[in-house]
């Protein structure tokens, strides 16, 4: 008898252990894509940087013939990849969570869009720069999340309708968008693709920081929070029986998940369908072996990474990262909604 | 005996009723009138009643008339677009039996623009019908593609599952267009301004080259009026009322995707107007095709150009395309169908 409880508790610690493994796994996994990610984008790109060079410039060394293409060419372009793929990433598959739907991704219901109607707004026609266009990003992506789940509030929230409320919502924020471009003095195509699915091509590495900031402070929090995230996919009542204080939890989620896409959309734009993209592929590789938070902020880092050298490099033209995230994406929501409706279950 | 036969007609409505349709039927034409003098009177600059008159008279001497006899097309183009989308809308909204049909909704002006764009782009298309031929080629794709995918699984094409299959679909063709559009420097002013959505670029030529077409699509969608009656009873209903319900969606279909595939190509892709034009139409006269759908292109005409004077009017000395106007009237009236919608339904 008592033996039989020690093996069970030895089988559930040991899965336990062995899930932690399978994760540390995964993660080192990921960390090692990413970093390799970065190392082929310092080293190659119109031409081949050797390691070594690549490496002294680092260091800050200045190397004739290396210095410029790696330290202000290829180095802002990949750190803020890096950094706006790990805040939506990381942002988004929060949201996901938070409404146990991966449909209700920021860049589906409208945040992120309305984060880039205010930096476009900000930037054209009140001609502000670097934090107050943060600021405005923040202040008008707050308020999209709040019209979206206030309006959608009517006996409750209902995924679905807030879904489609976010979808009205996006629609009006982007036509705006464009009325707001074509009115800018200076017409520049390159500009208006940053605003409307996202570009890192005018990367520059002061740009980095106010980035780097929110990941850590919001990205801090939303870690810190992880546990009672994960335990509200569960649902609220479950949540709050296993001792969640569910109300707070989701204010205080959904302020940094939209602070930390507001931000990182006032830089790059927002980047088509990373938000969307980065949770579920998460969820499937890690499965039930941990949280998904930390692995999606790095598969957010290297969807934007990998897809912007795309861009650049391997198309037979060149194209901002968000026409490639977007013509990945959307193939992938269209799959997501035929499974689902295959399986005969709801959205 | 004849009380008897009154009460077994489908549709029959008392006399009262009847006299409202007409009147508000004869309120829209006074108001399109109203409202296409309005669209040639107002726009940037000013101009008086004489130049006006010399201008519909054929006289180009001034710059006022000759602001004026641009305004013609733009209010003529105006007036069969936003008719063609209304109608369209309502068809739509008939053949899916959803709320939230509309042929910006579901794709399929996204579609139409990215056909031509190819067009442009890659067969290097200048004969000006095969835009149009093109539109409503890519028009008809994406509307079958989309609804696939929407009714795919339990309960039909819900209108959740049509919205976010058109969502899907609008976003990744409107990253393929501009991934073939970029490249080209070429092309890209002409299809910025393009795809926007608006009149204001309207010839007497392009007029009339997606006039037939138009034409063809009126008459297949006035004739379908009462299949799309009969759909409105159900499936299993109207299929035991000897309906064949594959050919009654396919034509009606057809007649919606010619008319928004020819009207994507003279304006671009404007959306909302099929969506509003015939909900608010159906407060008007009820749910009888037969007399929603002259009501719906109507109304859209009576929308479409009433967004256009408005976009003219609030930007001066610019405008504001039409299409960001209607996405401004329609965006809140889809969220207050959707808010209006039971739960369970959506």
């Amino acid at each position: 008898m008592s033996t039989g409880q020690i093996s069970i508790f030895d089988r559930v610690i040991q899965g336990r252990q062995r899930r932690t493994r399978v994760w540390l796994g995964i993660l080192a996994a990921l960390v090692v894509i990413l970093v390799t990610g970065m190392a082929i984008t310092l080293m190659l790109g119109q031409s081949f940087t050797p390691p070594q060079d690549v490496l002294r410039v680092l260091m800050g060394e200045n190397v004739p013939g290396a210095s410029f293409t790696v330290e202000h060419l290829r180095l802002p372009r990949a750190v803020l990849s890096v950094l706006v793929g790990m805040s939506f990433g990381l942002g988004g598959v929060a949201f996901q969570v938070m409404l146990r739907n991966p449909l209700a991704s920021p860049d589906i219901i409208g945040v992120s869009s309305g984060a880039s109607a205010a930096a476009v707004f900000a930037i054209v026609v009140l001609q502000l720069d670097g934090a107050a266009v943060s600021v405005f990003s923040v202040v008008a992506g707050l308020g999209v999340a709040l019209l979206v789940y206030g309006l959608s509030h009517k006996n409750g929230v209902a995924g679905t309708r807030l879904i489609l409320i976010g979808i009205g919502i996006s629609a009006m924020i982007e036509s705006s968008i464009a009325y707001i471009l074509s009115r800018a003095p200076a017409w520049d195509l390159q500009e208006a693709m940053r605003w409307l699915t996202g570009s890192v091509n005018a990367a520059q590495l002061d740009q980095a920081w106010p980035v780097l900031v929110s990941l850590l402070l919001f990205g801090g929090v939303l870690l810190s929070r992880g546990r009672d995230l994960d335990t509200l996919r569960m649902g609220d009542d479950a949540a709050a029986a296993l001792g969640v204080r569910v109300t707070l939890t989701r204010v205080m989620v959904m302020v940094c998940a939209v602070s930390m896409i507001a931000i990182a959309t006032a830089v790059t734009g927002p980047i088509a369908f990373v938000s969307f993209l980065s949770g579920p592929i998460a969820a499937r590789i890690v499965g039930p072996n941990g949280s998904i938070l930390i692995p999606s902020a790095l598969i957010g880092a290297c969807l934007v990474l990998i897809g912007d050298y795309i861009g650049q490099f391997l198309l037979p033209s060149r194209y901002p990262v968000g026409v490639i995230t977007g013509a990945l994406g959307a193939p992938y929501l269209i799959y997501l909604i035929i499974s689902v409706n295959r399986r005969g279950g709801s959205l | 005996m004849t009380a008897r036969t009154e009460t077994l007609r489908p549709f029959s409505v008392p006399d009262q009723y009847q006299l409202l349709r007409w009147m508000s039927l004869l309120a829209l034409v006074v108001l399109l009138v109203a409202l296409c003098i309005l669209s040639i009177a107002v726009g940037t600059r000013e101009v008086t009643w004489q130049e006006i008159s010399a201008a519909l008279q054929g006289q180009l001497t001034s710059v006022g008339e000759a602001a004026v006899a641009m305004r013609i097309p733009r209010t003529l183009l105006a007036v069969i677009a936003g008719g063609a989308l209304g109608l369209a809308g309502a068809i739509m909204q008939g053949v899916t039996r959803n709320p939230l049909a509309d042929p910006g909704i579901l794709g399929v002006n996204i579609g139409a623009s990215l056909a031509v764009v190819i067009g442009l782009a890659w067969f290097g298309m200048s004969m000006a019908y095969a835009y149009v031929w093109t539109a409503i080629l890519g028009a008809g794709v994406t509307a079958v593609f989309v609804y696939t995918i929407g009714s795919l699984g339990r309960g039909g094409a819900t209108p959740l599952k049509l919205a976010l299959a058109g969502a899907a679909t609008s976003v990744a063709l409107s990253s393929f267009t501009i991934a073939v559009v970029l490249p080209r420097n070429d092309i890209a002013g002409g299809v910025r301004s393009w795809q926007i959505g608006g009149v204001g670029g309207a010839t007497y030529d392009a007029i009339q080259l997606v006039l037939p077409f138009l034409l063809v699509g009126l008459a297949i969608s006035l004739l379908s009026a009462r299949k799309l009656n009969i759909l409105a009873l159900g499936d299993d209903l109207a299929a035991g009322l000897g309906e064949k319900l594959v050919l009654a969606r396919g034509t009606a279909g057809a007649g919606a995707i010619l008319l928004c595939g020819a009207t994507t190509a003279a304006c671009g892709p404007i959306g909302f107007v099929g969506l509003i034009v015939p909900h608010l139409c159906r407060l008007l006269v009820g749910v009888d095709y037969r007399w929603l759908l002259p009501f719906s292109a109507l109304s859209g005409a009576n929308l479409l150009l009433l967004a256009d004077v408005v976009g003219r009017i609030v930007a001066r000395p610019s405008e504001l395309a039409v299409g960001v106007i209607t996405a401004f009237i329609g965006a809140p009236f889809f969220i207050w169908i959707v808010r209006r919608q039971r739960v369970r339904e959506l």
